[in-house]
């Protein structure tokens, strides 16, 4: 299950429903917001993502990742909005009967939604710039235009 | 002429002033369409780092256009 969510996410929870009695390997990931990127004060990040093709997506890569590694189960969930430092942007847990299959397939998954899933951060720095990553002219010190419908 | 709808996210979005839009379009495919958005908005990322997304599918840029597709232009990303 490949989720996009506002909520704040709840490992613990997102644990209990992943593990069952076959569980004998529990790997995750848990991506956090930084407090610096490229040498500047980061203080806070918006995330948005395309969900509709996101959640697809994101589900062929779980799908691909039990076919490949033979694990038992796989969920990521990757919050949308505005965060904080320190908050979870997105969790990744894998289980297996054993943990070679389980860290393997947890790496495939979170290095594949990075790669092929259509989630945008906004990083906001301390010096007043804000700037969209994976964009290279995405720099601006100009609050962002208004949406017009 | 063809009535498509298209969405914009992230930096396109902040460019074109609007979350998405009806166009009219002679555009043939895809990423003529692009081409022809990225004229009137000001894009200034090249088709070439654009993924398109028709219909809520990853699409070519070869696509054919067609009348009431729902087009999304998605610039370079960074999830996670």
């Amino acid at each position: 299950m490949f989720r996009i969510t506002s909520a704040p996410l709840d490992p613990e929870v997102l644990r209990r429903e992943l593990l069952d009695s076959r569980s004998g390997g529990y790997v995750t990931f848990e991506g956090r917001v930084r407090d610096r990127n490229d040498n500047q004060e980061v203080i806070g990040l918006d995330y948005e993502a395309y969900a509709e093709l996101a959640e697809k997506e994101g589900t062929r890569i779980l799908e691909e990742a039990r076919a490949r590694f033979g694990i038992l189960a796989a969920a990521c969930v990757h919050r949308v909005g505005h965060l904080k430092v320190g908050e979870l942007a997105v969790w990744a847990g894998v289980t297996a009967e054993h943990r070679g299959a389980a860290f393997d397939a947890c790496r495939y998954v979170i290095d594949e939604m990075k790669a092929r899933v259509p989630i945008w951060k906004k990083e906001h720095y301390r010096s007043g710039v804000s700037a969209w990553l994976g964009d290279g002219d995405g720099k601006s010190t100009e609050p962002p235009a208004e949406t017009k419908m | 002429m063809k009535k498509v709808w298209v969405s914009y996210y992230a930096i396109l979005r902040d460019r074109a002033g609007r979350a998405e839009e009806a166009v009219e379009t002679g555009a043939e495919t895809a990423a003529a369409l692009y081409e022809e958005l990225a004229r009137r908005h000001g894009f200034t990322l090249p088709a070439a780092r654009i993924r398109i997304a028709v219909d809520g599918e990853f699409a070519a840029g070869d696509t054919p256009v067609r009348s009431e597709m729902r087009l999304v232009f998605i610039p370079p990303f960074a999830g996670g």
